[in-house]
């Protein structure tokens, strides 16, 4: 059950996006809906148990082979503080392009289900609004009401990045 | 149409510096007195193709410095001069010279203009102290400079034959020019090429139109000419081939000289003509169009004859310097133009490789699942359906073995190196020493190969260096004054040994442990057998040069080589006998793309210990192990004190076992310590594929890699040096 999708190159998206709109892909966590640039995702796929990584962030469930490569897997819940679901069948993974620091990354994020793929026209996208300190909007890109549904669009780069460049010491004690 | 010649560079500079690996290796064999003609062809086309690429993207340094090369090559060619000891010298200076500036030219930092200046003044005093014989051919102004200035094609189909330097007389030519309809859509102007035509000479030009369909057939992008030439020049063959080298494969070209019969008279001279005059000549007709490589992105297609005769060793070889060597007497004459662009090779990047590495382990997960299957299946068609799989699988895993093939590269690439360095070394020492080579078609992966290349010199070094003696002391102990060092290599059940042998002094027991003890190595009277000796030397700190002299001794010791090695996951060792020599042998794994691994269980996890790394597997049954104040556990194992490692701890999972008695322990050695592992279960023995995880992910303490396992499920690759560092930073703490 594993959905290609055909992404064309990055500079493409942004070139797009310039244009006046672009297309996301939105899908839900309970009863929040987010959205990704739809060129930034790689591969939609069902769940399947993961291999732990040792010393990894909570929300880093661990790695999974996608076609021969290794692709670490988070689970988007936990990276929200939202409450944790359990992994059904039709849970799904999106696997996204992130631009890192040091180069393209391959990530995994688990989500409830994939929703639509939909045009975002640029003056919808509104800038997300400080919400206080216990909600955490660093990794919103800014907000749209698309056919009278709020979209929280995510800048995956800010919200993985951090993951992939962070190197953690083996605990000094077990 | 402009061509951006930039994106050929790359394919240029890695083809120049094989091209003057293949001129020093043959320099070197070179005999002074009594040189192989054939030798001397080898380097000079060498040095012609590298002289052509660079002035074709306009090296201008590197093009000039090369023809004077040529110019004295030229004269060994001809016979006009000796080939002599400074003479292979002063070549060999140039070779590395041109190495430096193509660097240079590479990695566009300024040349060393002194050096280069300075050899050129040797090269043209060498050159001119052969005598009045003739006009010094530098001056000469014929092909070959116009080459330099010219040259079309790296790879340029003739080479500036010696007789197209003498001054001869005008040639006709007659040239049946018949372009291919493609020709315009290649960039090709006829009218250009007729016009360089008649800058050479006359030139008489008669059109062959009938080809030429009515107006409405007619598609203005396809050539329907073909033209008769008639071409009277002074210029030699290699000018008139010059002009149509970019058509090459777009034309039918016949080049007819009329006074052929005069060439045909010495073929010999002129080999590097190549199967463009050498053969056919005599037929007095010679068919460039089809011919051998044409450009360096294009190898030849064609192989001669001669190539299929070759072992296939040496076809595998990738190098077209290897092909070149063994490849002795007259195969050149067939295949003159191997020199830049071996035709049964193709150059292509590891990432592609890799990519197909990739590939192919996922085919081998899917039918590994598609057998498990088709086990569960039962019914009529079931048994036709397993003698597939089962067919599947062979053909799966011979594919597997042959992308894992493509990988290997024989040893060669990194022995190569050695001959030029001993050879230095011994003149620079006054010794005599011979490098006899034996397996270097051994092939091993590229990553291994190209981490092997220090410990190797460093070791090669030692044994001219320390290990042969000076010639009047091994003449007072008996032996013939020249040593010899013997490189060896071969495989060795999954794993390739080399061996540095020599046949010098070997090492000095006494010296060695009089040395050990005075760094507080061991203890003044500790009991050592010779073996126990010997391995001091790869302590770190351990140098028995007396006098550090700038070849080796300089605090770099053996101790990084053993380092470097076991880091490949290798191993090295030393055999020594007194007055007769050492032995240096280590064992490294083949590839790096695969591990052989032992898998266990911790909990629901699976992972994988690479098998070099274990020494036992053992049971501990309780009252074994002992708790050393505050610093975890330790057990008593072949004469030591063994900490235990619980990896469920060190990896945050919830294990099985517990009780040390409950699961297994399992000792493991990295960088010359042990640790015992303690986990749930041994699971299986089997070959992995290590992937990285840094590719997606980053690096992770006390994990080396993943793998993907039969069912598809992610393994983590333990890294068992780094957990015994971690270890011992958890006891320190």
């Amino acid at each position: 059950m594993t959905t290609q999708v055909h992404a064309t190159a990055q500079d493409g998206g942004h070139a797009a996006a310039k244009a006046g709109s672009h297309q996301v892909l939105t899908f839900t966590l309970g009863d929040e809906t987010y959205g990704v640039d739809i060129l930034r995702v790689q591969e939609i796929r069902g769940w399947s148990p993961v291999t732990r990584i040792p010393q990894a962030p909570a929300h880093v469930l661990g790695v999974l082979n996608l076609r021969g490569s290794i692709v670490p897997i988070v689970d988007l819940r936990m990276r929200f503080n939202l409450e944790l679901a359990e992994y059904t069948p039709l849970t799904v993974i999106i696997v996204l392009s992130v631009e890192s620091p040091l180069g393209r990354r391959d990530f995994g994020v688990v989500v409830d289900g994939v929703s639509d793929v939909m045009d975002v026209a640029v003056e919808d996208v509104k800038p997300a609004p400080e919400l206080g300190a216990h909600v955490s909007t660093e990794f919103i890109e800014g907000l749209a009401a698309v056919s009278g549904r709020m979209v929280m669009l995510l800048d995956i780069d800010r919200l993985i990045g951090a993951d992939v460049t962070e190197m953690q010491a083996l605990p000094a004690t077990g | 149409m402009t061509l951006d010649l930039a994106q050929f560079h790359d394919a240029f500079f890695d083809e120049s510096f094989e091209a003057l690996d293949t001129m020093e290796a043959s320099l070197l064999e070179l005999n002074v007195g009594a040189p192989d003609p054939e030798l001397i062809n080898t380097i000079f086309r060498v040095a012609h193709s590298i002289k052509g690429g660079s002035a074709t993207f306009g090296f201008s340094e590197v093009a000039s410095f090369t023809h004077s090369c040529e110019t004295l090559l030229d004269e060994l060619r001809a016979n006009r001069m000796q080939v002599t000891r400074a003479i292979t010298d002063l070549l060999l200076k140039s070779v590395d010279v041109m190495r430096e500036m193509l660097r240079a030219v590479q990695h566009k930092t300024p040349i060393d203009a002194q050096r280069v200046a300075d050899l050129q003044s040797a090269r043209e005093r060498a050159t001119a102290k052969r005598g009045e014989g003739r006009a010094p051919v530098g001056a000469a102004p014929d092909a070959g400079a116009r080459g330099a200035e010219t040259e079309a094609a790296p790879a340029a189909p003739s080479q500036a034959a010696p007789e197209s330097q003498a001054e001869r007389p005008a040639h006709r030519w007659r040239i049946a020019f018949r372009p291919y309809p493609q020709l315009f859509a290649h960039g090709n102007d006829p009218l250009r090429m007729l016009r360089e035509l008649a800058e050479l000479g006359t030139l008489d030009v008669v059109l062959d139109a009938q080809a030429l369909p009515e107006l409405d057939e007619l598609d203005p992008e396809a050539c329907y000419f073909a033209w008769d030439l008639t071409l009277t020049t002074e210029a030699g063959r290699d000018a008139i081939d010059q002009v149509f080298d970019w058509a090459e494969g777009d034309c039918e070209l016949e080049i007819h000289d009329e006074a052929a019969a005069q060439a045909a008279a010495e073929p010999a001279a002129s080999p590097a003509q190549g199967d463009a005059a050498a053969a056919p000549a005599a037929a007095a007709t010679a068919t460039a169009s089809p011919g051998p490589a044409s450009s360096p992105s294009e190898p030849a297609s064609t192989p001669a004859p001669s190539e299929a005769a070759k072992p296939p060793a040496a076809r595998a070889a990738a190098r077209p310097a290897e092909a070149a060597r063994p490849a002795g007497g007259g195969e050149h004459v067939d295949v003159p133009k191997q020199g830049l662009g071996d035709g049964s090779s193709i150059r292509v990047s590891t990432e592609k490789i890799d990519e197909l590495m990739n590939t192919v382990g996922e085919l081998v997960i899917t039918q590994s699942m598609l057998s498990q299957l088709g086990g569960q299946i039962s019914g009529m068609a079931a048994d036709q359906l397993r003698s597939g799989l089962a067919q599947l699988e062979r053909n799966v895993r011979e594919l597997q073995e042959s992308v894992m093939r493509v990988r290997m590269l024989p040893i060669s690439f990194v022995f190569s190196r050695f001959p030029r360095m001993v050879r230095d070394l011994s003149q620079r020492l006054g010794k005599q020493v011979d490098l006899k080579v034996t397996g270097e078609q051994t092939e091993l992966d590229k990553t291994v190969l190209e981490k092997i290349g220090d410990p190797l010199v460093h070791l090669v070094r030692n044994s001219v260096d320390h290990g042969i003696e000076l010639p009047e002391a091994r003449v007072a102990a008996g032996k013939p004054p020249t040593g010899t060092i013997h490189l060896v290599a071969y495989h060795k059940g999954g794993n390739i040994t080399v061996e540095v042998c020599d046949d010098g002094g070997g090492l000095d027991r006494d010296r060695i442990l009089a040395k050990a003890q005075a760094r507080g190595l061991v203890g003044p009277n500790d009991a050592l057998s010779d073996e126990a000796i010997y391995e001091l030397i790869f302590m770190a700190g351990f140098s028995t040069a007396d006098q550090a002299t700038d070849i080796s001794g300089r605090g770099v010791g053996m101790d990084v080589v053993r380092r470097n090695i076991k880091e490949l996951g290798g191993n090295i060792e030393v055999r020594s006998t007194p007055g007769k020599g050492s032995r240096f042998i280590i064992t490294l794994p083949l590839t790096l793309a695969i591990v052989d691994g032992q898998s266990v269980s911790v909990g629901t996890e699976t992972y994988i210990v690479p098998l070099i790394t274990i020494i036992e597997s053992l049971q501990l049954k309780p009252g074994m192990v002992n708790r050393v104040a505050g610093q975890g556990e330790v057990f008593w194992f072949r004469d030591d004190y063994v900490p235990v490692v619980r990896l469920h701890e060190v990896f945050g999972i919830k294990p099985r076992a517990t009780q040390l008695h409950e699961g297994l322990i399992m000792v493991v050695e990295g960088e010359g310590r042990r640790v015992g592992i303690f986990v749930d279960d041994l699971l299986g023995q089997q070959q992995v594929v290590i992937k990285s995880l840094e590719t997606n992910y980053r690096r992770v303490e006390g994990v080396s890699g993943a793998t993907i396992l039969g069912d598809g499920a992610v393994a983590l690759i333990l890294d068992v040096p780094g957990l015994i560092r971690a270890a011992a930073q958890r006891a320190a703490a």
